[in-house]
């Protein structure tokens, strides 16, 4: 009981590979969260306490949930209905958490769900899953029509005022759909390209109503906090930052996978302790704290706190935790090219920069990589790196593919040059072996 | 007004505005893509960036982009900094990285807003090495070229076509840079704007087939003021020539008109002009005259013979110009309208309730504004394209409030599509059958005219119980009438649109009463009406055609004018055969042939819009003159001028003659001597070029002829000049050939001459009112009975095509191609009553003269039962409605 209690967003999921059933999520103390909600607290207190619990967005950007919540205009006169739409789009490269958190757990989504939704008074909730999240989509159904048998679900929850409609959407699989309000525009149909911000969806989200975006795992604390209460869930976390947080590590470690850890564990426990250290023949170069859209943080980060300063402090992000270790047997320019190759697939095509100049980047590495590259490429793409940098694009998809570049620019300008001096000084073509040879393999661990 | 400061210097700017706009306002250069006026703000391209201070002590700001950054009160901005411009520069870097090096041979070159803007930022050398992304291009139809491989992605073009023309068949596909626009698949696009795409693309994606079929660059095109004379809408174009003929239309900004855009009858309408079918050379009995003066001579001698037996017939079609002439020369008793026989009463009452009503007649942009409209037996976007345009806006004023509650800005685009969904304010259509703005309309009601008129009349009493009552309404007609009502009664600014569309006189009656029931100062009606001088010549007064049959039927007309007009399209054939027949000497004075002008023992060769100086008076009564793009050739002389020529008859010499004699004789046309300055009208001295400063082809047009370049023509009917030398600056709007700025050679260069960004033109929009509000009127009180469905007879309701029901514009090949195949619109259960099925064959046996026709059925599931639907001036069928009901029948 000691173990779950350190680990509330696990607890219920077994190596096995089995999902938790809703008898095994209630034997577990599954919806006593909502139950407290609904029956004890106004959506306000709700709110309060996930504001003062210090739950931050797990998705990526790490914003305040509770603060989130608070922009939703609230009671009589709010237009409606509004929404609560969870981004189960989980497509970063390296990550896989949400998908262990649909699988395994279904019903502590529900439960998250349900609870945020009272909290800003949406009637109605989606959840927005990653196309080829077929498992999930199924698990998340027949825990959704078990709610529903419940009343967790539908008119009057447990015999309340508040009624909730819940579905599930599939997404037909763009990465740009995480992007919240592409998400939006993706829900309703529309070319899932992002939308300008003011308006924020909390005013104009799903249809022009008030909508709040959150991540499944950020929804996964809710249930928890509601529970257990907030001086518990603040003292879960060892450092700055409250809560559990799943953090995950592929790569050539022994153990690549996936664990529950408090907010502030150390990168080296996660990756020594948890990971089993590098594979025998590999040394460790380098990783991507936060997932493909991070900067590169080196072995002398080691011992940085997985919190949200401290790595932006470090000069990286978060991001979704779940981290790419870069080897010495990889090439850094090649894993680099790798990553903006699938960014500048994945760009939606609308604003100018991400569109026109990711695929520049891309160019470029490919030159550099083949041999063709020239010293004053690197400047050209450190240009792009602040041309594409946040502010300049519409939305951070580019932001994001700027950070393993310009990050690999700073620490591994030595492979790079080592490419174009090769070719300057005409000793010829360097292998490419790597340039397709690095993979981005997502490995489910066990705990 | 707020103030910001922007590099150092304080500006007032118009409130609400964003910081892209407000700059431009300020005559200040910023570079921008995706931006468009009327479009209003997206943020896609980032190519308007700017650097935004917080305030006085920050130096180092950020960058923003100014299309979507309010420019409030106090805000500092720098569009000079250093590092701002080289981001603007390498924006701009990143948009050519696939855009095709082909300017030399690419239609847009030279006015090119990709150009200008390339050359705004400073981006001149290239560093992208890799390779460029290829597309396939589409065919489009008649009008329009595609070249996708130049696209840099602004998404203008379905933003235009879909957000704002309503269009559906232009999409964007794919992502990343493959983005792709274009049609599902290769074929015609369909909406009625699609045209103005070529003006809406910065580059060279969508270009103008029917210039590229005599392509001219911009530089090398004389251009002139004028106006469209395809409808009754009145917008400005800008029509270019060289080589003697007409090579294009584009847009010309009018504040209160057209503003951006013209509908594709409009621009692509202009084959006429060059048509084989031009009577360029005066005949006499088929043969051409010996000159133009001898031509003249026998127009004198009918004339001098045969006093008090000549009559001539108008042209709603024709100047104010032309018609007075004619009028003057035989007298006003000898005067008659040439108005379809149908619509001559109709036209007549519209003039009238126009001039007599005290309902505002609201401009295009005033029609944007409305915030519920009604349109009663209308189908305005084949009818007054351009006017549907403005009513498709017109309907976003609820987003608008929507966005305002939200704090959104009315110009961020997207984000006020977002907030308002599907939600529109009301918009009624009542017609016979569907309309091509249904698709925006809150409800729709389909009824024969009378019903119609009935409807109509209900909803007027309704809003004021003064308006007389419809005494047996059925419980449907009265909850619908109810409706409407409601909706007009809760709405600021209301507006009834109506006209001569659906042919019925108690429609545009019921019309007026709605307008007149309407709260003091909410009282608008817009009556379209078909042509482009309809209402200038209603206001002539002549008479009516069937009396001009009368008359020669009793012998006393020995000698007809006919000017600008095929009489065969006015009246049933056996009518004007009869009457041609009976009179003796048939004078035909026109820039075109047609049945009339082949049976005409004199023709005079009249010119065309593109050739002639004339004043049209468009819907809402505002006259405005056209300006001759090139000198006429050959014959070809303006109809007043063949009028007036004789010898000892007026002492015109000028068009402003006449316009002064029309002003003095007819008092209602006073002001239309404003309508723009006269010949005498000079800045600083000069005479206005209609060629741009740049036509440097002007010294090898001939070269293969002769070095010495000809005189050019001179034009002492206006202030314009045939020449590339002349005032530059400071031109009035009414007399600017066309917008040009240096650094902004294509069509965007309007900017420069709006007062304020979506503004009026600086110094005035063209064209003169000729009518106000009046402050009486009284209710019309003939209430049609409900129409009853018969046995054995059809209602023919004519249908309008906005390709095909027009003549002049049918001309033109590539519009030829849209026009679609006479028909007969049924109901589908009357079509199985008759046992005809969609593409089968009807006959139809006419009432009352039992002319008989076949026509193909095509199936319309909205027209009512016992109404079918009768498309006007398609090949072989009647240019007006004045088929009225028909007998149907298989054909045995």
């Amino acid at each position: 009981m000691i173990m779950d209690m350190n680990t509330p967003l696990t607890k219920n999921i077994k190596p096995d590979r089995a999902f938790a059933t809703l008898d095994n999520y209630l034997s577990t103390g599954g919806y006593e969260g909502l139950r407290i909600a609904i029956k004890e607290l106004t959506p306000l207190d709700v709110q309060r306490a996930v504001k003062d619990a210090g739950l931050r967005g797990r998705g990526g950007a790490g914003f305040p949930t509770g603060l989130k919540w608070s922009f939703v205009p609230m009671g009589e006169d709010a237009p409606r209905p509004k929404y609560l739409v969870v981004n189960g789009d989980e497509m970063e490269p390296g990550a896989f958490k949400d998908r262990l958190l649909i699988e395994r757990d279904p019903h502590q989504l529900v439960e998250g769900v349900i609870i945020s939704a009272y909290a800003i008074e949406a009637s109605m909730a989606y959840i927005f899953l990653r196309g080829e999240y077929h498992l999930g989509a199924q698990r998340m159904k027949q825990a959704i029509a078990e709610a529903y048998d419940r009343h967790y679900l539908g008119k009057n929850i447990l015999g309340s005022d508040y009624s909730l409609e819940l579905h599930v959407h599939t997404s037909a699989g763009r990465y740009i759909c995480g992007e919240e309000t592409a998400l939006l525009n993706a829900l309703e149909g529309k070319r899932a390209n992002p939308r300008a911000k003011p308006p924020f969806p909390q005013i104009s989200g799903l249809w022009g109503k008030p909508t709040v975006v959150n991540n499944v795992e950020t929804l996964c604390n809710v249930p928890h906090i509601l529970h257990y209460g907030v001086d518990w869930y603040q003292e879960l976390g060892r450092g700055e930052d409250k809560g559990t947080k799943l953090f995950g590590a592929s790569g050539r470690i022994k153990r690549p996978g996936l664990w529950e850890l408090p907010m502030g564990t150390p990168i080296r426990e996660i990756l020594e302790v948890h990971a089993g250290g590098m594979q025998e023949g590999f040394r460790l170069r380098g990783f991507l704290p936060g997932g493909a859209s991070t900067d590169f943080l080196l072995p002398e980060h080691l011992d940085v706190p997985m919190d949200y300063g401290a790595i932006e402090k470090a000069g990286s992000r978060i991001g979704t935790a779940t981290m790419i270790i870069l080897d010495d047997k990889t090439c850094p320019v090649a894993m680099v090219l790798n990553l903006e190759q699938f960014f500048a697939q994945e760009s939606c095509g609308w604003c100018t920069p991400c569109r026109d100049g990711l695929p520049w980047v891309v160019s470029i590495l490919q030159d550099i990589l083949n041999g063709r590259g020239r010293m004053d490429d690197l400047d050209t793409l450190a240009r792009h790196t602040r041309l594409l940098g946040p502010g300049n694009t519409y939305c951070a998809l580019a932001p994001g593919a700027m950070g393993p570049l310009q990050s690999a620019l700073k620490y591994f300008r030595a492979d790079f040059e080592r490419f174009i001096r090769q070719n300057t000084e005409g000793i010829g073509r360097m292998t490419t072996k790597n340039t397709k040879g690095f993979s981005l393999s997502a490995v489910e661990g066990g705990q | 007004m707020p103030t910001i400061e922007i590099d150092g210097r304080s500006y007032e700017v118009e409130a609400g505005a964003n910081l892209l706009s407000a700059c431009l306002s300020q005559g200040l250069d910023l570079p921008y893509f995706c931006w468009h006026p009327c479009m209003g703000s997206v943020g896609s391209c980032r190519q308007c960036a700017v650097i935004q201070y917080r305030d006085a002590h920050d130096v180092q700001g950020r960058i923003v982009m100014s299309c979507m950054t309010p420019a409030a009160d106090g805000a500092r901005i720098s569009i000079e900094a250093p590092e701002v411009k080289a981001f603007r520069a390498e924006i701009l870097e990143l948009l050519m990285t696939n855009h095709p090096h082909d300017c030399p041979v690419c239609e847009e070159g030279g006015e090119c807003h990709l150009q200008d803007m390339t050359v705004m930022t400073g981006h001149t050398f290239r560093q992208y090495r890799g390779k460029k992304r290829t597309h396939r291009n589409q065919y489009l139809g008649p009008f329009i070229h595609h070249e996708m491989n130049r696209c840099i992605a602004c998404y203008r073009c379905v933003r235009f076509y879909r957000d704002y023309a309503g269009g559906d068949d232009l999409g964007v596909f794919a992502s990343h840079n493959h983005v792709y626009f274009g049609r599902h698949e290769d074929g015609v696009l369909e909406n009625e704007f699609s045209g103005n795409l070529v003006e809406v693309c910065p580059t060279g994606v969508f270009t103008d087939k029917t210039l590229s079929e005599h392509y001219t660059r911009k530089w090398d095109l004389q251009a002139a003021p004028s106006v469209c004379v395809h409808c009754a809408v009145g917008c400005n174009i800008s029509p270019g020539e060289r080589y003697g003929k007409l090579r294009r239309v584009i847009n010309r900004y009018h504040g209160e008109v057209n503003r951006y855009f013209l509908c594709d009858r409009g621009r692509f309408g202009y084959g006429f002009v060059n048509s084989d079918r031009r009577l360029r050379k005066a005949m006499i009995e088929k043969q051409p005259a010996v000159s133009g003066e001898a031509a003249q001579q026998r127009l004198s001698f009918l004339l001098a013979q045969q006093r008090g037996k000549v009559i001539g017939i108008g042209s709603p079609r024709a100047s104010l110009e032309a018609n007075f002439a004619l009028r003057e020369r035989l007298g006003a008793d000898y005067f008659y309208a040439g108005f379809g026989v149908d619509e001559h009463p109709l036209i007549t009452a519209i003039a009238e309730i126009m001039q007599s009503s005290c309902a505002r007649i609201p401009t295009l942009r005033e029609i944007e504004q409305s915030d519920a409209i009604f349109i009663l037996g209308e189908d305005v976007t084949n009818t007054a394209p351009v006017m549907a345009l403005a009513v498709r806006q017109a309907v976003r004023n609820a987003s608008f409030e929507i966005a305002d509650r939200l704090h959104i800005p009315r110009w961020q685009d997207e984000a006020v599509r977002e907030a308002a969904q599907q939600e529109k304010s009301p918009l009624f259509i009542a017609s016979c059958d569907r309309t091509r703005l249904d698709d925006v309309a809150t409800a729709t009601f389909r009824k024969a005219p009378d019903d119609l008129a009935r409807l109509g009349f209900a909803v007027a009493h309704l809003i004021d119980p003064e308006a007389p009552a419809v005494t047996d309404l059925s419980e449907q007609e009265r909850s619908e009438a109810e409706v409407i009502a409601g909706a007009l009664k809760r709405a600021k600014r209301p507006l009834i649109v109506s006209g001569s569309g659906c042919g019925s006189l108690a429609v545009i009656q019921a019309a007026a009463n709605v307008a007149l029931a309407l709260p003091e100062k909410a009282k608008a009606l817009s009556l379209v009406v078909p042509e482009c001088n309809s209402i200038g010549l209603a206001m002539m007064q002549g008479r009516l055609l069937n009396e001009a049959f009368q008359l020669a039927s009793t012998g006393a007309v020995a000698t007809v004018i006919v000017l600008e007009n095929d009489l065969y399209r006015r009246a049933e054939r056996v009518v004007v055969d009869r009457f041609l027949a009976e009179v003796e000497h048939v004078v035909v004075i026109d820039h075109i042939g047609h049945e009339t002008a082949e049976q005409a023992e004199l023709v005079l060769s009249a010119g065309t819009f593109a050739e002639t100086e004339g004043t049209l008076v468009n819907y809402e009564g505002r006259a405005q003159r056209f300006f001759p793009v090139l000198a006429p050739a050959d014959d070809i002389r303006s109809a007043w001028q063949w009028l007036s020529d004789a010898p000892g008859q007026t002492d015109w010499r000028h068009v402003d003659d006449v316009i002064s004699a029309l002003a003095q004789r007819l008092p209602r046309f006073q002001s239309c001597r404003d309508a723009a300055p006269f010949a005498s009208f000079r800045i600083t001295g000069m005479k206005i070029p209609r060629q741009p400063p740049r036509y440097s082809g002007r010294t090898a047009m001939r070269a293969n002829i002769t070095v010495s370049e000809p005189k050019a023509p001179d034009d002492s009917d206006s202030a314009l000049a045939f020449s590339m030398e002349g005032a530059e600056s400071a031109r009035p709007p009414a007399l600017n050939p066309g917008f040009w700025a240096p650094g902004w050679n294509s069509n965007q260069s309007v900017i420069k001459f709006q007062d304020e960004i979506n503004g009026h033109l600086r110094g005035d929009d063209p064209g003169v009112r000729l009518i106000r509000e009046a402050g009486r009127a009284s209710w019309f009180r003939e209430i049609p009975d409900a129409w009853r469905v018969l046995s054995d007879q059809w209602l023919l309701a004519p249908i309008r095509h906005i390709f095909g029901s027009e003549p002049l514009s049918a001309l033109s090949a590539p519009l030829a191609e849209r026009i679609p195949e006479p028909y007969l619109a049924l109901n589908p259960d009357d079509a199985s009553r008759l046992e005809v099925g969609e593409g089968e064959s009807v006959e139809l046996e006419l009432l009352p003269q039992m002319e008989r026709r076949v026509l193909t059925v095509r199936l319309s599931a909205e027209l009512p039962a016992g109404v079918a639907g009768i498309p006007v001036g398609l090949p072989g069928l009647p240019g007006t409605a004045f088929w009225k009901a028909a007998k149907l029948g298989t054909i045995s």
